[in-house]
């Protein structure tokens, strides 16, 4: 028993509601972007509740914006990342929703450490702060972003939380506040 | 924010409306070379602590007489790294950190993260666990709102408005008390059942205290809706439209509010909520006003859910069979080996979760939670990613509020009803 045990009370086995849709969607986009997918895992066969699409990052753009405008998965869910210790090291995660049908769809990709990241305002403005707290807790460079600055911690803080190999505790004591930045308000 | 953010705002002539001449006039007005003031800003920073911000956060504005010309926010105050705990925690041991989430409905939290973690270990609970879950959540709801509604009107200076909806949110802190013997930080939710089960006749204080806050809800309305300084104050002022609610992934009321009609509750029904008859309000301007109207609407539906649970809930299990999750009881710990060891396993080093990923949203008080758990095995989770709503709401801010007044600046943070706990994590 797993995430693919379908509970009644508990959102129930999407794949009833939303299983020709997502097929449609899924052959779509691996007509559309063949060599550009890595991996697709379905619910139901794989340990995923909503279809995961692994794409490369070159096109991760490309991608997120063909989902948005043209198979209606219009709405920016959440955004973030994980530290998978693996190489390449993160995984940065898109949750998108579709307005209409209500069906989410995950997009996911490999960034390693060190590496930059497009950024995904062009598309979504609400990402802006996502894409500030995945650099501020993981240390992904967002190439294009107008803002990049820590969102969560101290503008002088050393480190990125989130990472696997940061530890539990680790104190950094500031005695000033922050000042203000004129130049952000210019 | 880029440019293109104000021509939205703009089409709106609020400044011209209130302040400025006519187009059609044509007015320029000669500079006073003697003026030093002429053409000149002020900046001024509003938070940590201060008594309009609702909670700890800072907000820098650059003022053009009272209109603020640019801005941008600053938190992080309370950040307290729950995502970094919930990978260093047990499954069990993060319910508490989800209370400190929303303060303001922490029951809401509980049910969604519990919620989560089923969903990841195919888990199923039984009946009246799901109701007192449901009425949780329904009766979170409830006081959320109403301190939402009831602050933002403070800071606008309705006093007595706010003690109407207090009292009644006192009474309800009671009947939580009731059930988990907590008021505020709940903790009442456990991966696969709950703490407790509700004492005999809760649902009948539940539905008379439905009766009592609908009255209150009415009295507030008559109160405060039509009152003439508060429709100057709310109408048109902070207007945030559909298309931005969109760009801005707003949910929840603030979304309903502009016109976004989404609601988790109907739209993914989870628990129980396809069994039951509830509407969703939705207003279409998005400004200070609908936001608050939008709120004490869905006040009312929330009530109407409320009874409805009273009337459908039936004695019965509250804890789920499944032996991975299920907390033995004390008589068996306490009488046999086998249970204590049991017991010391649980809570020592938890229970193992089957590798897999799973993001569970649902409709709390201010929008879409969700939670985005990542497990590959083992007792803690690999990743656990908190989406809290206010996190998006509070990034519209500072287009939200461009062009307006400073004072209207309050008005906005109230309305969108910021809460730092979930804010900051």
């Amino acid at each position: 028993m797993d995430v693919r045990t379908s509970i009644k009370t508990n959102w129930g086995n999407f794949s009833d509601k939303y299983g020709t849709a997502w097929e449609q969607l899924l052959t779509a986009l691996s007509n559309d972007f063949t060599s550009s997918i890595e991996q697709i895992l379905k619910p139901g066969t794989d340990a995923v509740d909503i279809p995961t699409i692994i794409v490369k990052k070159p096109i991760i753009i490309d991608f997120l914006r063909s989902t948005k405008d043209r198979y209606g998965y219009s709405f920016l869910s959440d955004m973030t990342a994980v530290d998978e210790e693996g190489d390449p090291r993160f995984f940065v995660v898109y949750h998108l929703m579709h307005l209409e049908t209500k069906a989410r769809v995950r997009i996911k990709t490999r960034v390693a450490d060190g590496e930059k990241m497009p950024t995904a305002i062009p598309l979504w403005e609400g990402a802006n702060w996502a894409e500030r707290e995945i650099y501020d807790m993981f240390g992904i460079h967002f190439e294009g972003h107008p803002d990049l600055r820590r969102i969560l911690m101290d503008q002088r803080w050393e480190g990125h939380p989130l990472r696997k190999d940061y530890p539990l505790r680790g104190y950094q004591i500031f005695l000033s506040p922050e000042p203000i930045d004129p130049e952000l308000l210019s | 924010m880029s440019d293109n953010d104000k021509s939205n705002f703009h089409d709106v002539p609020l400044d011209i409306a209130r302040w400025g001449f006519p187009a059609q006039y044509d007015i320029t007005l000669k500079k006073d070379s003697d003026d030093i003031f002429d053409d000149s800003r002020v900046i001024v920073n509003i938070g940590p602590t201060h008594p309009a911000m609702h909670g700890a956060f800072r907000c820098m504005a650059k003022l053009n007489g009272e209109i603020i010309e640019k801005s941008y926010s600053e938190f992080g105050y309370t950040h307290r790294a729950k995502e970094k705990l919930g990978e260093n925690r047990t499954y069990h041991q993060f319910i508490v950190y989800t209370d400190r989430l929303n303060y303001c409905s922490s029951l809401i939290n509980n049910v969604t993260y519990a919620m989560a973690v089923e969903r990841l270990m195919g888990v199923e609970v039984p009946e009246r666990a799901i109701w007192i879950r449901m009425m949780c959540a329904e009766l979170s709801r409830v006081i959320d709102h109403l301190i939402c509604v009831g602050i933002s009107a403070v800071d606008l200076g309705a006093f007595s408005y706010f003690l109407y909806g207090f009292h009644q949110r006192e009474k309800a802190y009671t009947l939580i008390e009731k059930v988990c013997g907590a008021r505020l930080t709940t903790s009442y939710t456990r991966i696969g059942g709950l703490m407790a089960d509700a004492p005999e006749g809760w649902e009948n204080e539940v539905r008379e205290w439905c009766k009592e806050t609908r009255e209150v809800i009415d009295e507030m309305d008559k109160l405060l809706t039509d009152n003439r300084i508060w429709l100057k104050r709310t109408k048109n002022v902070s207007v945030f439209n559909k298309e931005q609610c969109l760009r801005y992934s707003y949910t929840g009321p603030n979304a309903r509010a502009a016109g976004v009609d989404i609601d988790l509750r109907r739209d993914q029904p989870s628990m129980f909520y396809d069994k039951i008859d509830f509407d969703v309000p939705v207003a279409q301007n998005g400004d200070v006003f609908d936001r608050y109207y939008v709120r004490m609407e869905e006040m009312k539906q929330s009530l109407n859910i409320l009874t409805q649970c009273a009337d459908r809930i039936k004695p019965g299990p509250i804890w789920s069979e499944d032996k991975r999750v299920r907390i033995p009881d004390k008589d068996v710990v306490y009488n046999t080996m086998e249970g204590l060891i049991h017991h010391f396993k649980f809570f020592m080093t938890g229970f193992n979760v089957p590798a897999g990923e799973a993001y569970t949203a649902f409709e709390a008080a201010n929008g879409e939670l969700g939670f985005y758990i990542v497990s590959k095995g083992g007792p803690a989770a690999h990743r656990m990613r908190i989406r809290g709503p206010s996190f998006w709401h509070y990034q519209g801010l500072d287009p939200m509020i461009k062009g307006g007044y400073i004072a209207d600046l309050v008005a906005a943070l109230g309305s969108i009803n910021v809460i730092a706990g979930e804010l900051d994590r």
